[in-house]
């Protein structure tokens, strides 16, 4: 490689030097890959195949088994939509025709202005509280389709007041 | 005094994060009083909970706390005026939640800081490993054994069976395995374990470690579970630092290192080979058994694999005794078993009691039954490897055969408990959406019958099921249980084959009159407005997210049934009642 590395790659060896460029860390080496980068790009999975001498295909192989890993950036927020048991039982059908219906997206899809990314999950474990959605780091409980929907619009509000 | 918020994932999703913060912002050098967090105590439904402690007295249980409390809060407690805020105390038939169980697993969740190594040692915290560091290996298993205890994971096989096998399997090299991946929809205890109680966890898996001769220990840990892993992470550093993990633990001469691994979600990982092809970096298809993991396990040494609420309860039994934890229980199930019963019940939350107490007793007595005052139909154990068993059965008691011979299993201990309004083929074609989606593909059986068990539970509930489907599910449940390689085909048609049992009725209903008796497939009802009572009042009209509905101001309006997608947004929001569903 030559000297014109960029920050993420510079990152991205470091993240393989702590692993030992070893193929029994892959997973953990793509999830921090995740982490720089926001999702997996093509040429990365085959710089990683590269540097741990596993072939390209296994490592997409690894990359597309696992619901964590994402080819495709995603939105600024990532909505995590609980489809689990109680969260079923508790509705979350409706949240989810809410959510699409407002946003205009399907479940893996990005919103136009690249902010909303709708993904359903299998369980939060906040069952508790279902029905139950997570916008990045922040879990949202006890929803209904008006809540869900005011939610989504303080997101937006952000936005515009950060802009 | 010091002050405790509560601070697990539910508590923190109901808000005991921001509440932590207020009360500190609110605090001052002045103040006598301390500010501390703890784990998860297992009463969701009351969350986020604040607990005053004088010395080791609990003084005053406060429940739902806003932010807009901490005023309140820091002025009573600078005042020693607790009783000024009464309006917050837990009810009395709140309490009877927690008074009712029996705590092994659960004991420090929820009482002790999960961040702080002396709060646990506080609590005899360690002094099993101590005592096990005098015993050999044997003994430790011969105690286990006397316990009686079975896998918490789902399956119930005898724990010190699994550490006897990897202990006498050849080999210098051997590794202890913990199952953190708890994949079942509707589980969350031993997210609670971990979060609340992390060193009760490592202290049983050292033990565990000892007992089988493993040097190295790994955590299969949810990377769904932030928390947890932050949590695992401190302890495991905390433990290092005083010596409980690395080399010659205790001055005993035993050695053992842990670590944890975060999953990348998949829920077939919850099957032990599978775990182990994904601990080395593979994709986590399971693998042929034999040769099982106490032969050739992780990197093909001998590896010994448990759950987390196994793991949690070890330390209890050598500190207790074996025989006090086979005491309670019934003849074939020793012990407490964890539940999380969530779904329609007025309490939802974790819940330990000794095997043998009645399904009635958990969702009636302790969870307070059915919310809104509708009748409880059934309730579904095990996750997608489970079966929803209805009211009828409901006086049975808790035991692995018992709950097994009525079609669900124990599983993990998620109980999701459904009301007259949940659909059953609903049900079953959720879990067989789940599981189709989870099935890695390796065997035929699993990765094509589930897809084909799916399409037929699709038709149904769209009302285009066909005479001849429930005989066809039927034969096909009976040929992937038979043919599927691993735990998660094998039991994915249980959902089927207990609704079909139990509720065959609602399956002809769907086929035959292309009716849902609960009311929930959305292709089978049509939402209807009451013209005598639409007031015209425009609201379900301006809520409508697809403009299906129509009319004038103060006229009544009309759904247009072919924009409708059944969304239920207008009868939520219709103040007269004229909105129904056919």
């Amino acid at each position: 490689m030559c000297d014109c590395k960029d920050e993420k790659i510079r990152a991205l060896d470091e993240v393989l030097d702590s692993y030992g460029h070893d193929s029994g860390n892959l997973i953990g080496i793509l999830q921090k890959t995740q982490d720089i980068y926001g999702y997996l790009p093509a040429d990365i999975i085959y710089y990683v195949a590269q540097q741990t001498g596993i072939s390209p295909a296994k490592v997409l192989g690894v990359a597309t088994f696992y619901t964590q890993f994402r080819l495709e950036p995603v939105g600024k927020y990532l909505i995590m939509l609980c489809k689990g048991t109680a969260c079923h039982v508790n509705g979350s059908d409706r949240i989810e025709a809410a959510v699409t219906a407002e946003l205009g997206i399907q479940n893996g899809e990005t919103t136009k202005d690249g902010l909303f990314t709708l993904k359903n999950v299998a369980c939060l474990g906040c069952c508790s509280l279902s029905p139950v959605m997570m916008i990045n780091e922040e879990t949202f409980g006890s929803l209904t389709p008006d809540k869900a929907i005011s939610i989504l619009n303080d997101f937006r509000k952000r936005e515009e007041e950060t802009a | 005094m010091r002050v405790i918020v509560g601070q697990g994932s539910c508590g923190i999703a109901a808000g005991a994060g921001k509440v932590y913060n207020a009360l500190e912002k609110l605090m001052n050098d002045q103040d006598s009083f301390k500010l501390g967090i703890t784990g998860c105590i297992g009463m969701c439904f009351l969350e986020p909970i604040v607990d005053i402690y004088e010395g080791e007295d609990l003084k005053a249980r406060l429940v739902h706390v806003s932010e807009n409390d901490a005023d309140a809060i820091v002025n009573a407690v600078r005042n020693n005026d607790i009783a000024s805020l009464s309006g917050l105390f837990i009810k009395d038939e709140d309490k009877s939640f927690l008074d009712q169980q029996t705590r092994i697993a659960l004991r420090n969740c929820g009482i002790i800081d999960p961040t702080d190594i002396n709060s646990y040692k506080a609590r005899d915290g360690y002094k099993a490993l101590e005592k096990v560091l005098k015993m050999t290996p044997e003994e430790v298993i011969e105690e286990v054994k006397t316990s009686g205890i079975g896998g918490r994971g789902g399956a119930g096989f005898p724990t010190w069976f699994k550490w006897n096998a990897a202990r006498s399997s050849k080999g210098e090299e051997k590794y202890l395995i913990c199952n953190a991946d708890e994949g079942d929809p509707g589980a969350f205890m031993d997210r609670a374990v971990i979060e609340s109680d992390p060193h009760n966890l490592i202290e049983g898996m050292l033990i565990g470690a000892y007992a089988i001769g493993a040097k190295e220990a790994i955590v299969y840990v949810r990377a769904e579970y932030p928390l947890a892993i932050i949590r695992l992470d401190n302890a495991i550093k905390q433990a290092k630092e005083a010596g409980l993990i690395g080399e010659n633990i205790l001055g005993s001469g035993f050695s053992c290192n842990i670590r944890y691994m975060a999953g990348a979600g998949a829920f077939v990982c919850g099957e032990e080979t599978a775990l182990i092809e994904s601990l080395e970096g593979k994709r986590g298809m399971p693998r042929l058994k034999p040769p099982f993991p106490a032969v050739a396990g992780y990197k093909m040494k001998p590896s010994n694999i448990n759950n987390v609420e196994t793991f949690a309860n070890i330390a209890w039994i050598i500190n207790n005794g074996g025989e006090a934890f086979a005491a309670m229980g019934t003849e074939g199930s020793k012990g407490t078993k964890v539940f999380a019963v969530t779904g329609k019940v007025v309490r939802g939350g974790l819940v330990e009691i000794p095997m043998g107490q009645t399904l009635r007793h958990v969702i009636f007595d302790i969870a307070g039954g059915i919310r809104d005052g509708k009748q409880i139909k059934a309730v579904q154990m095990g996750g997608p490897s489970g079966g929803c068993i209805p009211e009828r059965l409901l006086d049975t008691v808790i035991d692995y055969k018992a709950l097994s011979a009525t079609g669900a299993i124990m599983g993990s201990g998620g109980m999701v408990v459904m009301d007259e309004n949940t659909c059953m083929v609903g049900m079953a074609k959720f879990f067989l959406d789940f599981t189709s989606k989870e099935s890695c593909g390796k065997c035929v059986h699993c990765r094509i019958g589930t897809r084909r068990m799916l399409e037929i539970l699709t038709n149904i509930v769209e009302g285009k099921g066909k005479e001849g489907d429930i005989e066809l599910l039927e034969e096909l449940c009976l040929s992937i249980k038979d043919g599927a390689l691993c735990g998660l085909g094998q039991t994915a048609p249980n959902p089927v084959l207990t609704t079909i049992k139990y509720f065959r009725d609602e399956y002809e209903a769907h086929i035959k009159e292309h009716k849902c008796p609960s009311k929930e497939c959305r292709d089978l009802l049509s939402y209807v407005i009451n013209p005598d009572k639409c007031k015209g009042c425009t609201l379900c009209a301006r809520k409508c997210p697809v403009q299906a509905i129509s009319g004038e101001t103060k006229q009544p309006h009309t759904i247009d049934q072919s924009k409708c997608i059944r969304c239920g947004q207008c009868i939520q929001g219709c103040k007269f009642d004229a909105i129904s569903i056919e």
